[in-house]
């Protein structure tokens, strides 16, 4: 048997301290400008920045935004819809944390 | 090969029509979309769905299935019968380039050839594309946050032979190196670990949401932890220096006179690493003695007298 060579592979965290351009932004997500400009505009993301030239996304968007792909791919939910859901599933998360109350 | 039985995984009759093949198809996607529902037996259900869906939906392909015989039952062994598919006619060309192929060997050896697949995953699929990005999941331990690790994992991956176009599973082995500091639900992106290009294309990357092990001592909130730390009630009562314990080994702490159960007392800095650190949070749980003899019983007796309270005076009768 072969004995396949592991790589030992540096993991990326998408968190909030990683900061992604638009470009690195669609190159990561497979999507187009015009789509990242859509989930702006509806509020699913949020990038730092004032012009377009200046956005800065965070680790957490791409998050969202490969959510969002598969509820539209899989679903076939349109981006308001798929706004919604995203919010509702950060609530639910929250009520199971016990951090909003009544 | 085991049988698969699409109607009972639609949840649906034989005799069903296609309008309610679909209305049954739809409700239990959205149900079970792994991004919705968080069981983790979710996304196999999900994949079930689909592939039950792929099936059903196609007249064609749906005789051709039925054609297999009654009686058959999920999970029974099964061998297709000689040309089960002769005279059946299917569109497009074989299923396979680029799918997410996570179908059963039933649904690989049935319809793996037969009529094309929708137009799921156009965007990593067509021709001359980047390799498809690949998702999993890594259980850790809370320890191999705090001080970071490196963890080798093996996903199935499939991959489509170049060649001949056939789609084949081979083991995927990394070492990851996990990052100090991850959270639970956290992703993580390994870049060009993900399916091979088509074509001049890139490899697709890796995404791992990660999730923590439960901790026999600590739970987690965000970054920071939490722990019950049983105490005396002369520990509580009088204050004390106890040694408790912390991510990665162990503290002194010092306990206030007049403490509670419940009561809060905050570690800084010791929670999960990060800009800031987490912190953590020890809560006393005050433990009494037993009174299992007459000495300890005469003892709990001179409590009362010398030292009355009413813990439920402010409850109103």
């Amino acid at each position: 048997m072969i004995q396949e060579k592991h790589l030992k592979v540096e993991a990326i965290v998408l968190n909030r301290s990683l900061r992604v351009t638009v470009d690195e932004l669609c190159e990561m997500c497979r999507i187009n400008r015009e789509e990242v400009i859509g989930m702006v505009e509806e509020g699913i993301i949020d990038p730092l920045g004032n012009s377009r030239q200046e956005w800065r996304f965070h680790g957490y968007d791409i998050k969202k935004i490969q959510v969002v792909l598969r509820l539209q791919r899989d679903l076939k939910v349109n981006l308001p819809g798929a706004a919604v859901i995203l919010d509702l599933l950060d609530e639910i998360e929250e009520l199971k944390k016990g951090r909003i109350k009544g | 090969m085991q049988f698969k039985d699409y109607y009972h995984t639609l949840d649906i009759k034989k005799d069903s029509n296609q309008e309610e093949i679909k209305r049954s198809y739809r409700k239990l996607a959205r149900k079970y979309h792994p991004d919705v529902n968080k069981d983790p037996e979710a996304e196999a259900r999900f994949k079930e769905i689909g592939e039950a869906y792929e099936v059903l939906k196609v007249p064609e392909k749906r005789a051709a299935y039925d054609n297999l015989g009654s009686g058959l039952h999920e999970g029974q062994e099964f061998r297709p019968p000689p040309n089960w598919d002769a005279g059946f006619e299917f569109s497009g060309g074989p299923a396979g380039a680029g799918g997410n192929a996570d179908y059963s060997d039933f649904f690989e050896e049935m319809f793996g050839n037969l009529g094309g697949r929708s137009g799921q995953d156009h965007r990593a699929g067509t021709f001359s594309a980047h390799g498809e990005d690949h998702h999993a999941k890594i259980a850790i331990n809370l320890e191999d946050s705090f001080h970071g690790n490196t963890m080798t994992i093996t996903l199935q991956s499939t991959e489509v032979d170049q060649k001949t176009g056939n789609i084949y599973t081979r083991p995927h082995t990394l070492n990851v190196k996990i990052p100090k500091g991850v959270r639970e639900g956290q992703r993580i992106r390994l870049p060009g670990q993900g399916g091979v290009g088509y074509g001049q294309g890139n490899k697709g990357d890796l995404y791992i949401d990660v999730v923590f092990n439960p901790h026999p001592l600590f739970k987690v909130d965000g970054r920071d932890i939490l722990l019950d730390l049983p105490v005396t009630p002369w520990e509580a009562a009088l204050g004390a220096t106890v040694s408790s314990p912390v991510l990665g080994g162990s503290v002194d702490l010092k306990i206030p006179p007049d403490s509670q159960t419940g009561r809060k007392l905050r570690l800084k800095g010791k929670g999960i690493p990060g800009k800031p650190h987490g912190d953590q949070y020890v809560v006393l749980k005050v433990v009494i003695p037993k009174a299992d003899n007459e000495k300890a019983k005469e003892f709990y007796k001179k409590m009362a007298k010398e030292m009355p309270m009413d813990p439920r005076s402010t409850m109103g009768r």
